[in-house]
């Protein structure tokens, strides 16, 4: 295989673009958009674009997406991180206008939906792997891997139960989809990252 | 169920039927004269009014709001009290004022007011209601609910309080 695989890789990206764009599709077709004031509406897909990035950081981690450089790759995976912090910014903001109260409740801890905490989690989980990104020359290569790696999985886990848990914009099943595919993603990448016993010689 | 839904004969008939019961099923503790009061939900009182006025109904209808209010300990039928209710619903958000309304219970501590359909915001299609010391003369301890539907189609919501005299 010296050749690069067009094919697979034309595939691949098309599954991916895919993967996105319908989730976003359906939820742009929502009928709650019709009741709902433009900074909420904002909020809402500040959210559903947040889960779309989710998608791809560990495919950029893992360098899984084909016809990236692994440069490439790296660069990517910064901007959209940045891209990833901007959207939940904007999207606990735009709550926050729509209903103080209720978003205070969430920062607090003591909301009366489940969902909320989640969120919360993955926020607090994503705002740490970003600090961990832009002081990682500090650390130790082993250090800075596996704490990253820790709050990017608790980012993941943390918003795949903070969205299936909320009755939204999204379809149900392109929702179920993308946060499968997300869980599926990060597995592929951490999985065989995590560190192994050691076996006495 | 759909049936059920159909029209507003068969909600009345489905929310007397859950009232009684709800009636049924509370009726031991209230003969061991212990009715216990209904705590406060945690976000009940998120954009809440005081004092919202009483009304026929709330925008356009279409929606049922039904419960009862009975006093703790001997779950006596409580008349006249003020219950406030507000929710995102198709005519604005809970924030906005046309979006409150309140009413007063029947002989029997029952309520029932028509408002906007009920529309999932903030993760769940769910209603606030209030029993306001502050604005009712009843003696009775302030009570915020916030009740969620079984689902986002449905067309009506039953709530029930259980005051602690003051």
């Amino acid at each position: 295989m010296s050749e690069p695989n067009t094919a697979r890789t034309v595939l691949v990206w098309a599954a991916v673009a895919c993967a996105l764009i319908v989730p976003v599709a359906i939820a742009a077709g929502s009928e709650l958009l019709a009741w709902r004031q433009p900074v909420y509406i904002a909020a809402g897909f500040a959210g559903v674009i947040g889960l779309c990035l989710l998608l791809l950081q560990p495919l950029l981690a893992g360098r899984l997406l084909p016809g990236l450089s692994a440069r490439r790759s790296a660069r990517l995976h910064r901007s959209i991180g940045l891209a990833l912090v901007a959207s939940v910014i904007v999207h606990v903001a735009g709550l926050w206008i729509t209903s103080p109260p209720d978003v205070v409740d969430a920062l607090l801890l003591r909301s009366a939906t489940p969902f909320s905490i989640w969120g919360v989690v993955a926020m607090w989980a994503i705002f740490g792997a970003a600090l961990l990104a832009w002081q990682r020359r500090r650390l130790g290569l082993r250090t800075w891997r596996s704490a990253h790696m820790t709050l990017a999985s608790v980012t993941v886990a943390g918003t795949v139960a903070h969205a299936l848990l909320i009755e939204g914009t999204m379809g149900t099943l392109s929702k179920v989809m993308l946060c499968l595919l997300v869980l599926g993603a990060t597995a592929m990448v951490v999985v065989p990252r995590l560190p192994r016993p050691r076996r006495s010689a | 169920m759909s049936a059920f839904q159909s029209n507003r004969r068969a909600v009345l008939v489905t929310g007397g039927a859950l009232l009684a019961a709800g009636y049924a099923g509370l009726s031991l503790p209230a003969r061991a004269g212990r009715l216990a009061a209904t705590p406060t939900m945690r976000g009940g009182a998120n954009n809440y009014r005081p004092g919202a006025p009483i009304v026929e109904r709330i925008g356009g209808g279409g929606f049922l709001m039904t419960g009862s209010v009975r006093r703790a300990g001997d779950g006596a039928p409580l008349p006249g009290r003020r219950i406030q209710m507000w929710a995102h619903t198709t005519e604005g958000h809970e924030r906005d004022p046309q979006s409150h309304g309140a009413t007063l219970t029947r002989e029997d501590g029952t309520f029932q007011l028509d408002m906007p359909q009920i529309v999932p915001a903030f993760g769940q299609p769910h209603g606030h209601l209030a029993y306001d010391a502050e604005h009712d003369d009843g003696g009775f301890e302030t009570v915020f609910l916030r009740p969620v539907m079984a689902s986002a189609g449905e067309s009506t919501l039953h709530v029930e309080f259980v005051l602690r005299p003051a």
